[in-house]
């Protein structure tokens, strides 16, 4: 299986991420010869964009912090119209694995967008208490919707084909929750095909997962009216072709 | 109800009408923007140049204290207006985001083409 890296975009959305991009672009170039990478600083105020580009990579720098979303669809932009077939999102964090890109872009052979999941065996990441119920809700709702069994539907570790890449190009999403759980809902009822692989992932290097019951009360409540949302929205407003 | 009373509602009533309409005509307000405004001002003028007129809307709808529906009308223009703007505002946040998105990508382009410029003078 010959994975097509000169057609494929890696896209690493960071915000403040100067400690460690640097570190991850390399490990990228490292494992995954000859694909391009393209850094959004999303309106960091440290050395990010100097450090990723010495690091080798593209880098867009946004004016000001729009969130993953709005970081996203500039790298879905970028990859339309560069020619890109497929973009991997990757976290600047150095949480996500670079090798398991391959596995990501063989399985968008038969699938139109591929999450890399957290619980799907592989690895050691393991979420707790409410957050934990929250993300097996959101799970089986999008399960239902998207056709398919997933178990990790905020993973920000997703590979897109071509036809994600140019609905994703024109909406994406920068809500809070908006750039995981309605990209997941935008993407299936716009009758793209998702499928789930197993990734490894690697503990945070900074900041320790919020176990906090009012913080996680609030994220179920953003996520369920994000998901409400997402399907009450009429169709119209993230048609391909149509005018912003 | 006094004289004074009645002028005072009419002026107040003018006063909204001319503030409004001097705000469109140096095009410091849109037409859409105005709409809510320029109703509250007619409102308030035929309300204050005829009172009876309130009375009657008042004893029509079953409101017993007419100043009540004034106040109803009054509050509910207000929301609709905070509505509309908040609206807006979502909406021009979109289009910021948009063109931070596209300053985004030009940047990066005008760089690459520099970039390339400079290899090719020393090639």
């Amino acid at each position: 299986m010959a994975a097509p890296f000169d057609k494929t975009l890696i896209v690493m959305p960071a915000f403040n991420e100067e400690a460690s991009v640097a570190a991850v672009v390399r490990e990228v170039a490292d494992k995954l010869p000859g694909i391009s990478v393209l850094v959004v600083d999303d309106g960091s105020s440290d050395a990010t964009t100097r450090v990723a580009r010495e690091a080798g990579a593209l880098v867009a720098t946004l004016p000001f912090n729009l969130g993953v979303g709005g970081a996203m669809r500039v790298g879905f932009r970028y990859a339309v119209e560069h020619g890109y077939e497929n973009v991997v999102q990757i976290d600047s964090d150095g949480q996500h694995d670079p090798s398991s890109v391959p596995a990501l872009l063989a399985e968008l052979a038969d699938a139109d967008l591929v999450l890399g999941a957290r619980f799907a065996g592989e690895g050691d990441y393991t979420v707790r208490g409410p957050r934990h119920w929250a993300m097996v809700v959101l799970a089986s709702i999008l399960s239902r919707s998207s056709r398919t069994r997933l178990t990790d539907t905020t993973s920000g570790y997703r590979a897109s084909g071509p036809r994600a890449v140019s609905l994703f190009a024109e909406h994406y999403p920068a809500e809070y929750l908006g750039d995981t759980i309605e990209a997941l809902v935008i993407a299936s009822r716009s009758g793209l095909v998702i499928r789930q692989v197993p990734v490894s992932m690697r503990p945070r290097a900074g900041g320790v997962p919020s176990h906090d019951p009012f913080k996680a009360a609030a994220y179920l409540g953003r996520a369920g009216l994000a998901l409400v949302f997402a399907f009450i929205r009429p169709p119209s407003t993230y048609r391909v072709g149509g005018t912003l | 109800m006094t004289a004074a009373s009645y002028i005072f509602g009419i002026l107040s009533a003018a006063l909204i009408l001319v503030v409004v309409i001097e705000l469109l005509r140096r095009r410091h307000l849109r037409e859409r923007h105005a709409v809510w405004w320029l109703i509250a001002g007619v409102l308030a003028l035929i309300a204050g140049v005829f009172p009876s007129t309130l009375v009657w809307v008042s004893g029509l709808l079953g409101v017993e204290v007419p100043t009540n529906l004034v106040f109803f009308v009054g509050i509910a223009i207000l929301f609709l207006v905070c509505l509309q703007h908040s609206s807006e505002l979502t909406k021009l946040e979109s289009k910021t985001r948009t063109l931070a998105e596209r300053v985004a990508l030009l940047e990066l382009d005008h760089r690459e083409r520099g970039a390339r410029a400079e290899n090719s003078d020393e090639g």
